[in-house]
């Protein structure tokens, strides 16, 4: 077991290495220099040095990268070039606005899917089924952004119930953050959920399949108790899997739902310095969504320990 | 030399029906998957049911569990003994405390019918507590009564057994865990669906043996499915032989072997003759293969593969013999001569 | 006299060989359920539909070639905002006044371009990348796959916005990011069937017979995994349209004034108020494309793949 950590934990660092690496030298090696991008083509080739020296873009690449990981390690990632502000503290901030989207979608996605999900997969043949596979079939193909504009229209515009975009901190108006919250959360959360339904679905028909259920009917369980006592472990396997995936969908998905909503998360920011021509912001908060996806890996990793009994000795 | 040569226990006088299937009937959307199949099982007695693949066996099989398909439409009647209603049209509430207690169930594959989540010990426990009533076993009595079941089955460290998970177990250790669950609860019918084809051959035999003492120490009466006929001659006294969804022969397992009538029973002993290989190269084959479900032939359902088979055959052919339990249904059944 | 039919290794009761193929009988399956005759199943309802949908989204960016109602770039300032059902513009027009339908027309052929391209290039990488890490040793195969997995912490979109930081927003840019991004699903896929393939007895037979690993990937193991590779195409097809949609709408795809459905969705957005129409069009065109390659994904799936069945 303790050995499983440490191998999981190995391969994560050697990930974020890698990585890093990756982002470093997309950054880094393709044409197109930072410093000339930031300052715009019309800038004089002395300014444009003169801003390389300061923020050490004529130094040799690896003394770049390693100053740059080191700083990453410390979370001090000195000052943006293009608006001279503490690059950190910013990020910290953004992030704050986005963990709320993303952590109230996951929940809003499972609580959706799996009760749906299962329904589904026990009723797959009757009509009710049919109809709730149809219609999650369509949640699927509707993109979060698209969801979102729509919820606008139907919402705000029409209805007027609750406000169209904006955010407000929690701790500033608790009642206007949560109107302001709801439609986002939604239009992340029920694209998410169709998703996430539909592989609860697979995964407890493919359960339903096995012979240990049919071994747990024969000793006397019904149908619904033989899936809730040896079903949904193994069904959760799978959809954990899935639910790592989703979060990395979930926190780069925001950045689209943030700007339908106009809301001051890490997507804004991101893209906001993406309009900068902010190069080194940039491979800083692309660094962080990485580490992130990476991160909940791990962590999925780690829960499988728990679920699979065969991992555990497992090589 | 002969594995004919099984112990034929002598019948006892006082017989008591633990099984009674009556004009059978199953039916799967347009499909017509079981017709009029009826027979018995007393106490203690212990009867294979042979057949290729796709001729109805294992649906005969869950059907006296209760375990067919929900839109399965069914007919006829499966009493068991101790049982006071029928299991055909019977609650599925009703079923399910009846499965595992009065009947139980050894699957074929051992490496898929537990579950690999859960410990095998807890396995075992859950049969006892899910059938002890309220206010009956404990879990620590049950965790303790399953220790003593692995060990029952021949598990060696029972303990540490019951703490392990399916996967770290061999096939021939699951499948003891499998009729330690089975046997769990006494019942007074065991069914075994080729229980020993995925094993190794040499564990096979330690789990026949296993199921037989298992049965014989609770007299409880045994349906044995499989299509490996040394089985049966070794295990059973009595065999039915199933094809298209029918019961076609049936009878005391030395006199069938010996002297089929039906001809698909000739066919299916001619292909697992050995003894004629030997002698003459090649073995016998039945030609073609099983129709799949809904497309057999009216009348005898054999026809379509039958080098006997004449106009007389596009009618049912009636039962002929004494009983359900002894008997054939051919129109051009084997004579006097040997089957092999 | 030895009564065994079971096909298994000699044991003690086998003689010689126990029986020809007629006379082996496989274990008894559990009973026939959605399609007894064992057969592949005819193609469900779900491929219809979908391929239907995608037949039309196909059909649309055809007949942009030859005809649309209006030039979809063409700005007309006595015609701005007119709604949905006016005589000269069907689907109504924009806060410029262009054809709202021959957007849509036209914008069929930007989504379909770049999802041709990126899922085209996707599966010319990630097919033979699968079958070399199925087939490699393992000390080669395997840091190929972490190295795959590690794509997957580079989603398209994220892949996209690094490639805009630097070039800005283009098609190229969507079709790679996307390309990229898709790569990994096509390896993974191709990989485990791969496997499969592999430890079959045709290719063990194969591999008796002398045959190189080179032709027993292009000979036994591509075919076989060709109807996968169809199904996740299908599938990777609908993901590229949604990628694209996003990249569209973050102005990050095809630039303007060439129509695509996820700019006319951003635009839209600060007239919502006044004309939601103008951002429900394009979106249905998006979900119904998407949705239409995501049927015809199942669809195929249920064909190709048995195991499958029941799942609709």
């Amino acid at each position: 077991m303790l050995l499983q950590i440490l191998r999981r934990t190995a391969t994560l660092v050697a990930s974020l290495v890698v990585s890093s690496m990756l982002v470093f030298a997309f950054m880094a090696l393709l044409p197109g220099d930072p410093a000339r991008v930031a300052l715009g083509v019309n800038a004089s080739e002395a300014s444009v040095a003169q801003m390389r020296q300061e923020f050490g873009l004529d130094r040799p690449l690896l003394s770049q990268y390693v100053s740059w990981m080191a700083g990453f390690i410390r979370f001090d990632l000195g000052t943006s070039y293009v608006s001279q502000v503490e690059i950190a503290p910013q990020i910290i901030d953004r992030l704050q606005v986005t963990m709320w989207l993303v952590v109230c979608a996951m929940v809003l996605a499972l609580v959706i899917a799996v009760p749906l999900g299962t329904v589904m997969a026990l009723r797959h043949r009757k009509p009710s089924g049919l109809v709730l596979s149809a219609l999650s079939q369509v949640g699927v193909a509707v993109p979060a952004f698209l969801a979102g504009i729509l919820l606008i229209t139907v919402f705000a515009v029409k209805l007027q119930w609750l406000p169209a975009n904006g955010w407000t901190p929690p701790n500033e108006d608790p009642v206007q953050f949560l109107r302001q919250l709801i439609l986002p959360v939604l239009a992340l959360g029920l694209v998410q959920g169709a998703v996430l339904t539909r592989y609860v679905r697979s995964s407890i028909l493919d359960v339903q399949r096995e012979d240990y259920i049919r071994t747990a009917r024969a000793k006397g369980l019904g149908a619904g108790r033989a899936l809730r006592r040896h079903g949904f472990r193994n069904a959760a396997i799978p959809v954990v899997t899935v639910l790592a995936l989703q979060l990395a969908t979930l926190l780069i998905g925001a950045v689209v739902v943030e700007r339908v909503f106009v809301i001051p998360g890490l997507g804004s920011l991101l893209l906001d310095q993406v309009a900068n021509r902010d190069l080194i912001f940039v491979q800083d908060i692309v660094m962080l969504l990485v580490l992130a996806v990476l991160l909940v890996n791990f962590v999925v990793d780690l829960l499988y320990l728990v679920i699979d009994p065969r991992l555990k000795v497992a090589t | 030399m002969s594995v004919l040569a099984a112990e034929t226990r002598p019948k006892d006088a006082s017989t008591s029906r633990v099984l009674d299937v009556q004009g059978l009937d199953v039916r799967l959307g347009r499909f017509h998957l079981l017709h009029d199949v009826t027979f018995s099982i007393d106490r203690g007695e212990r009867v294979g049911l042979i057949g290729e693949s796709g001729s109805g066996k294992s649906l005969t099989s869950l059907a006296l569990l209760g375990l067919l398909p929900d839109d399965a439409h069914v007919s006829g009647s499966i009493r068991l003994a101790g049982v006071g209603h029928d299991l055909v049209g019977a609650r599925e509430r009703d079923l399910a405390a009846i499965r595992g207690r009065d009947v139980a169930m050894v699957f074929q594959e051992p490496m898929t019918a537990l579950n690999p989540t859960m410990r095998v010990g807890d396995q075992v426990a859950e049969v006892i507590t899910i059938h002890a009533g309220r206010g009956g076993r404990d879990k620590r009595a049950a965790r303790a009564r399953a220790v003593e079941l692995l060990d029952q089955v021949g598990l060696p460290d029972p303990g540490d057994a019951a703490r392990a998970y399916p996967h770290q177990l061999s096939g021939g250790q699951r499948q003891r865990v499998v009729v330690a669950i089975a046997l769990a609860n006494d019942p007074s019918l065991l069914v075994c669906d080729e229980p020993t084809t995925a094993l190794d051959v040499t564990v096979q035999a330690r789990v026949l043996d296993l199921i037989v003492r298992g049965v014989s120490a609770r007299d409880a009466a045994l349906l044995f499915i499989t299509h490996d006929l040394s089985v049966v001659a070794t295990v059973c006294e009595r065999v039915l032989v199933m094809y298209g969804g029918r019961v076609v022969e049936a009878g005391p397992v030395t006199e069938v072997f010996r002297r089929p009538r039906h001809r698909y029973t000739q066919g299916l002993l001619a292909a697992s003759d050995l003894d004629s290989a030997a002698a003459g190269g090649r073995l016998p084959t039945i030609r073609g293969t099983v129709p799949s479900a809904g497309t057999f032939p009216d009348g005898c359902v054999f026809r379509s593969r039958c080098d006997h088979a004449t106009e007389v055959c596009a009618t049912e052919p009636a039962w002929a013999g004494p009983d359900p339990g002894n008997g054939f249904a051919c129109h051009h059944p084997a004579g006097a001569e040997r089957a092999s | 006299m030895s009564a065994d039919l079971t096909p298994r290794p000699a044991g003690p009761l086998d003689g010689p060989t126990p029986a020809t193929a007629e006379a082996t009988l496989p274990p008894d399956e559990m009973p026939p359920t959605a399609s007894p005759s064992g057969a592949r199943r005819r193609p469900g309802a779900s491929f219809f539909v979908g391929l239907g949908l995608v037949g039309l989204v196909v059909l649309m960016a055809l007949v942009s070639f030859v005809w649309t109602p209006h030039d979809p770039t063409f700005v007309d300032a006595s015609a701005r905002l007119r709604p949905i059902g006016d005589p000269d513009y069907p689907l109504g027009t924009d806060k410029l006044g262009r054809d709202v339908l021959s957007q849509i027309l036209v914008g069929a052929r930007t989504t379909l371009f770049v999802g041709l391209v990126a899922v085209g290039v996707a599966g010319l990488v990630g097919v033979p990348l699968g079958i070399v890490a199925a087939m490699a040793p393992r000390r080669a195969g395997e840091p190929l796959m972490r190295g795959i997995d590690l794509l997957l912490a580079f989603p398209a979109l994220l892949l996209a916005i690094m490639f805009s930081a630097v070039y800005g927003g283009s098609t190229l840019v969507a079709m790679v990011a996307i390309g990229i991004a898709s790569v990994p699903s096509f390896v993974r896929l191709v990989r485990s069937g791969s496997l499969q393939v592999l430890s079959t007895e045709y290719v063990l037979a194969a591999r008796a017979a002398g045959r190189g690993p080179w032709a027993i990937g292009v000979h036994h193991v591509l075919p076989n995994v060709s109807g996968l590779v169809i199904v996740q195409a299908s599938v990777s097809f609908a993901i590229a349209v949604l990628a694209e949609a996003a990249l569209s709408f973050l102005g990050f795809g095809t630039p303007p004034p060439t129509p695509s459905w996820g700019r006319m969705l951003q635009e839209s957005q600060e007239l919502l108020f006044a004309a939601p129409r103008l951002a429900i069009v394009p979106g249905i065109a998006i979900a119904l494309a998407v949705l239409g390659f995501n049927l015809l994904g199942d669809g195929l799936r249920d064909h190709y793949d048995p195991r499958m069945e029941d799942r609709r």
